[in-house]
């Protein structure tokens, strides 16, 4: 998922370069997803109570790959699910109707702890429909947030528990992540939006 | 996508896919401790229903109540209809109220169209059957339980399935709008029904015909039963009950020639011993009970792609000029 970047909020002061910059490679982004298993795993002690959701779609296969390490970790299968905030987000009259992506809950919700996992945490907009969506489903013990990277800018009282990369970006900027699950490889690289007065 | 719903032929595959696909992520909702979305909160849809119905007029109430949208149930018996009030006067009065979305089922072919074009209300339209024309969610339903049932692929169509269509074509909305949308799905369907029910042109129609059910049997994947609208028939359209039923009725004996795959349908409501005989219909073949359930998705999808997006006037051209979504 491209974050989203508002054309109405671009174009501020530093644009730096034109082109796309990798910021982390396929072992940077193997590295930082074994830390957050291994983080995840420490603040809650172990993986009994916990179920792991990922926001479609990249979310999801960060959330399938940590699930992946998890299960080598604790020497048992442990799931990720999927969870569908479409419906639940403030945006949807701006733009036309958008296709649902697949939900998917492994477990029952009720008294455990949820680890939502996305790509990347922007605005804390998604984030909200997410806490929206769960509290629907169930009512988790506690719910934590797993990102790949943090890019800041935040519009709501939002934070993650689990960082893979803190990204200090200016909002002209664009974040993209790429998993080989649904693009060619495994890479996260910043470009610099052109569009709004950047004078390269 | 389109604005309104008006026939079954106004959806393309994609539109179409995209309402089945939009319908199956809708499905687990019904199973979820609290069956509603908040998505279409502060809309108003108007049922307007000018003719008698049970399972659809429920369907679209059920639906938008889990979209969060408040639903305003009009029929004509009881109100100013049957003072005298037009069609024109009743869209306006509602226009005038704020309603966001019109369902509208008419006895006569066509109301829906009118409504649209004319601008009387500017809503979306949602044809939920009118007269003997197109009755396009219904088809919808249909084709969502055929996929489930026959492919159960999330994304794929029906090409090269044999759908059998049974029954009373002269005066079913559900024939006509299963017909164009099966077809556009890349479905084969075969209309069976005495030469006299079946409508006058219908060899235009992208569809095969039979007067012989028998014969039609061996290669289906899903036959669909219709009611025998006695409410219509105008004329001795066939020499008595019994004969229709000997010829064109569903029985154990004829439900054992279908493939082992098949299902058996019927878009309600059934007369037993008619069309469908009573142990047909309860048979575990039967998904009759599955496509009402199966309807009330649907219908929340059309809802929500037709509502849930850009709304109303300030967005109106924005919803039209970027038919893609990003």
């Amino acid at each position: 998922m491209v974050a989203p970047t508002d054309a109405s909020r671009a174009g501020s002061a530093h644009d730096s370069g034109g082109d796309a910059r990798t910021v982390l490679d396929e072992q940077d982004i193997s590295r930082a997803l074994t830390r957050i298993t291994h983080e995840i795993l420490e603040r809650n002690r172990d993986s009994a109570g916990l179920v792991l959701l990922g926001i479609p779609t990249r979310g999801v296969h960060l959330a399938r790959r940590i699930a992946q390490r998890m299960s080598e970790v604790e020497d048992r299968a442990i799931t990720a699910g999927a969870l569908d905030v479409t419906m639940y987000r403030d945006d949807l009259r701006l733009k036309p109707a958008r296709a649902l992506e697949h939900t998917e809950i492994p477990d029952d919700i009720d008294g455990k702890v949820v680890v939502l996992i996305d790509d990347v945490l922007f605005s804390g907009r998604t984030i909200r429909a997410a806490l929206d969506a769960l509290n629907e489903l169930g009512r988790p013990k506690a719910v934590q947030l797993a990102v790949l990277i943090d890019r800041g800018h935040r519009e709501l009282p939002i934070r993650a528990d689990f960082v893979g990369k803190n990204l200090p970006t200016s909002l002209a900027e664009k974040v993209k992540v790429r998993l080989s699950e649904s693009d060619d490889a495994d890479s996260v690289s910043i470009t610099t939006a052109t569009s709004t007065g950047g004078a390269a | 996508m389109i604005t309104n719903l008006l026939s079954a032929g106004d959806l393309d595959r994609t539109d179409a896919i995209r309402i089945l696909d939009t319908a199956e992520e809708l499905l687990g909702v019904a199973s979820r401790p609290i069956k509603k979305l908040p998505t279409l909160r502060g809309r108003t849809v108007v049922n307007l229903f000018f003719e008698d119905s049970t399972r659809t007029r429920i369907s679209f109430e059920a639906a938008a109540k889990r979209l969060s949208a408040d639903v305003i149930n009009f029929s004509a018996k009881g109100s100013s209809v049957s003072k005298g009030e037009s069609l024109k006067d009743t869209a306006l009065t509602l226009q005038a109220m704020g309603a966001d979305a019109v369902i509208i089922r008419h006895h006569s072919s066509g109301a829906p169209h009118r409504l649209a074009q004319a601008k009387w209300t500017k809503g979306a339209v949602i044809n939920a059957g009118d007269g003997t024309h197109e009755h396009p969610t219904q088809a919808l339903l249909d084709a969502f339980t055929m996929r489930r049932h026959l492919t159960g692929s999330l994304g794929g169509d029906l090409a090269g399935k044999n759908i059998t269509i049974v029954g009373d074509v002269l005066h079913s909305r559900v024939a006509r709008s299963n017909a164009l949308l099966l077809h556009t799905l890349g479905a084969n369907v075969t209309l069976v029904a005495p030469p006299t029910l079946l409508p006058v042109g219908v060899d235009h129609w992208p569809v095969e015909t039979s007067y012989d059910l028998d014969a039609s049997l061996e290669k289906a994947d899903a036959v669909m039963m219709l009611r025998v609208q006695a409410e219509r028939m105008n004329a001795s359209y066939f020499p008595s009950a019994r004969e229709y039923s000997r010829r064109y009725g569903l029985d154990t004996a004829r439900l054992g020639r279908l493939p082992g795959h098949a299902i058996v349908m019927h878009p309600g409501p059934m007369n037993r011993g008619m069309e469908i005989t009573a142990d047909v219909a309860d048979h575990v073949r039967s998904v009759i009970v599955e496509q009402v359930t199966n309807g009330v998705a649907v219908r929340m999808a059309v809802l929500y792609l037709l509502l849930g997006g850009a709304a109303g006037e300030p967005a109106a051209e924005e919803a039209t000029t970027s038919k893609e979504r990003p």
